[in-house]
């Protein structure tokens, strides 16, 4: 019953929010009624707030399954050398717990790549691979905007932009380790 | 008891040969493990070209600050790269000049690193599928105990990238800030990445010489070094041969020839010395300027460049895909057919065509504009090429290299020469009188040949009875001399001879005044 009930407030909402036909909304608010499965409910519901039809090629329901891990590599361990060399790399502070476990389950996550069977498959870099790369000819075309970018800058001197002395290298990985105990994160 | 003598151990005569053979066993050993350098070089070059190689801004050296930027060399967000022709077509021109294997399809990448002068964050290059790969350059250079034996050499080239040049940085210590100016950022360059085969730093800087030969036969790059439109990187390192390479460091920072011999023989004799005291050699950047670049490509992370498809060459118009135009395709078999004449091929033509010596035409085309003049001298003498050259090489470049001008700044034309050598050809000057006539045309520009002969009288006496006279006077005030002659002392003649021509000032014939001499003092 509160189910119902639910659905009507939803349905009087759109309608005055969206102001979808009304036949279409009536067909989606039964056929809910009529399944009762969780997941589907979930998406029901957000779908009378959408503007857009359903698309045909979205499957109403998710198609895919979660991967078990025998079929999985070995869960990859960072070690702290090469935790610190992707920091000077990068110049991201991650050394934090949370920033390890974010980092491994992103690891994680892509190694469901290996199920997929390339054998007898090109490499590819991009879908666009085989669009042809467009040669221009060797004509002077821009340029000549010294005072507009000079503009973006926040400091200038004569036309130059201002940077910071060199590259200042970031401290060793003890003194680094010290720093960030003492700080916020 | 037997007495105890303290005789030193004198080593008899069988000792002694043994004590030699493990000395020269010694000796030996240690020739065969000797140290030698192991050089590899990286060279930048500057693409000729109007544009940068993503964008339309225009490339020159010199301009005011930051005029030279479009919004891409900036990298606004929202611009992306567009590759231009021209500097494809110079890669693959260079690629082919150095008998590379031309990739035919190609692969762009980023390499990521941090530094001011690089306002992406990354540089658009082509590490992993490069355009051209496998090449060889040939060079020589004058070796040898007396220095004119052309020795030939190989350097293996394991691939030329285009890549992004970055903006250039000025320190200003005083503030504590650095200053940049992005003109430079985005040109377009050509990287050859060459084995290490040489061994030491004259090898390197004939190797360089050469390539900035090639790369000003095709156009593709000025060469310039001081301009900073060829730029070396030498990595080097010492081990003893057949055990593995040692640590290597990067010498960088080098805008000429001749510092570049000198810091890599300097880095060699560095890392010697380390090695032989027991030390090891750091893999460092060794660099005369202290805040150059970061280090090399091991520390930077590769994505491929996202925005750019691969690049396709094709071999002729036939290969050409459908949809792809002629006008937008590069094609191999045109730039092949468009490769001018290379320094070796000019060299050998010029050993063909005159009968020169290889060292010879090695040094004509070694000088900028020398094979030019000499070939222009040659249009206005009769005279042998084998007796031309000398004065070009020995009398003209020894002064241009004294006063330190270039060809093109001679003061004595081409014409002019000629003419002076048609007129030793012709017999009215001797050859040393010509030197002398030659010396005054240097010294004055613009006096014609005839006119020096003139005023100066050097004209050649062969005037028999003139000749006679002096000869007689000569043989008459060097009683001893002519004894000595007399006796077989052949070599006094010359002497005779050059008091002869001393008192004609060198405008004697030598050939006439021998004969007199050797006339009269029979």
């Amino acid at each position: 019953m509160t189910k119902m009930l639910a659905f009507q407030t939803l349905r009087v909402v759109s309608l005055e929010i969206l102001g979808s036909p009304c036949n279409l909304l009536a067909n989606n608010v039964y056929s809910i009624t009529k399944r009762c499965s969780l997941i589907s409910l979930q998406s029901q519901i957000l779908r009378p707030l959408s503007s857009h039809q359903h698309n045909p090629k979205v499957p109403k329901v998710p198609t895919w399954e979660p991967v078990p891990e025998e079929q999985l590599p070995q869960p990859t361990k960072i070690p702290a050398d090469l935790v610190d060399k992707l920091e000077r790399l990068a110049l991201v502070d991650f050394r934090t717990k949370q920033g390890l476990e974010c980092l491994e389950k992103a690891i994680r996550f892509a190694d469901l790549l290996h199920v997929v069977d390339t054998s007898g498959v090109e490499p590819m870099d991009s879908v666009l691979e085989d669009r042809a790369l467009y040669l221009r000819d060797d004509t002077v075309t821009e340029g000549d905007c010294a005072e507009e970018l000079l503009k973006l800058a926040k400091d200038t001197v004569e036309e130059y932009f201002v940077a910071p002395p060199g590259n200042i290298p970031l401290p060793k990985r003890e003194e680094r380790a010290a720093i960030l105990r003492h700080s916020e994160f | 008891m037997k007495k105890r003598c303290n005789v030193h151990y004198f080593p008899s005569a069988p000792d002694i040969s043994v004590i030699h053979f493990s000395l020269v066993c010694v000796w030996y050993l240690s020739a065969l493990q000797q140290l030698v350098g192991v050089v590899g070089l990286e060279i930048h070059a500057q693409i000729s070209s109007n544009t940068k190689l993503f964008s339309g801004s225009s490339v020159q050296f010199l301009a005011p600050p930051n005029s030279l930027v479009s919004f891409f060399d900036a990298s606004l967000p929202g611009t992306l790269p567009v590759l231009n022709k021209r500097c494809v077509e110079a890669a693959v021109m260079t690629g082919l000049a150095l008998n590379c294997t031309i990739n035919k399809k190609s692969v762009f990448d980023r390499k990521h690193y941090f530094y001011a002068d690089l306002p992406a964050g990354y540089q658009i290059t082509q590490q992993c599928r490069p355009v051209a790969v496998d090449g060889v350059l040939t060079y020589s250079f004058l070796g040898g105990r007396k220095r004119n034996q052309v020795m030939r050499k190989n350097v293996y080239i394991k691939q030329i990238q285009l890549e992004q040049d970055s903006g250039k940085s000025l320190h200003d210590d005083v503030n504590s800030q650095t200053l940049i100016d992005l003109n430079r950022a985005g040109v377009g360059l050509m990287e050859l990445v060459m084995e290490p085969n040489m061994s030491c730093g004259e090898e390197a800087a004939a190797a360089v010489r050469e390539l900035q030969l090639i790369l000003q036969a095709l156009g593709t790059c000025q060469g310039n070094m001081s301009e900073g439109q060829l730029r070396v990187d030498a990595n080097v390192s010492v081990h003893r041969p057949g055990e593995p390479l040692g640590t290597r460091t990067e010498v960088k920072n080098i805008n000429s020839l001749r510092y570049l011999a000198r810091a890599i023989d300097f880095e060699i004799q560095r890392q010697t010395e380390v090695v032989q005291r027991g030390g090891a050699v750091l893999n460092e950047t060794r660099a005369y300027d202290s805040k150059s670049g970061p280090s090399p490509s091991t520390s930077c992370r590769f994505m491929p460049e996202p925005n750019l498809p691969p690049l396709l060459v094709f071999e002729d118009e036939a290969s050409l895909p459908a949809g792809v135009e002629a006008g937008q395709a590069v094609l191999l078999c045109t730039l092949r057919a468009g490769l001018p004449e290379l320094p070796s091929v000019r060299r050998d033509r010029l050993v063909q065509t005159y009968g020169l010596l290889p060292e010879h035409s090695f040094t004509l085309v070694n000088e900028d504009g020398l094979m030019e003049y000499f070939e222009a001298v040659m249009k206005g003498t009769s005279r042998d090429p084998r007796k031309v050259i000398g004065w070009v090489t020995n009398e003209l470049l020894g002064l241009l290299k004294q006063q330190d001008l270039s060809v093109s700044h001679s003061p004595v034309p081409p014409a002019a020469l000629a003419e002076l050598l048609e007129l030793q050809e012709a017999g009215r000057i001797s050859s040393s009188a010509a030197k002398q006539v030659f010396q005054e045309m240097w010294r004055s520009p613009g006096k014609a040949a005839p006119q020096i002969i003139q005023e100066r009288d050097l004209g050649l006496v062969s005037d028999d009875a003139d000749l006679h006279r002096i000869c007689q006077k000569v043989v008459d005030s060097h009683p001893d001399e002519v004894r000595a002659v007399r006796s077989g002392n052949q070599k006094v003649l010359n002497k005779l001879m050059g008091l002869v021509q001393k008192e004609t000032k060198g405008r004697a014939d030598p050939v006439l005044v021998r004969k007199i001499l050797q006339e009269k003092t029979s």
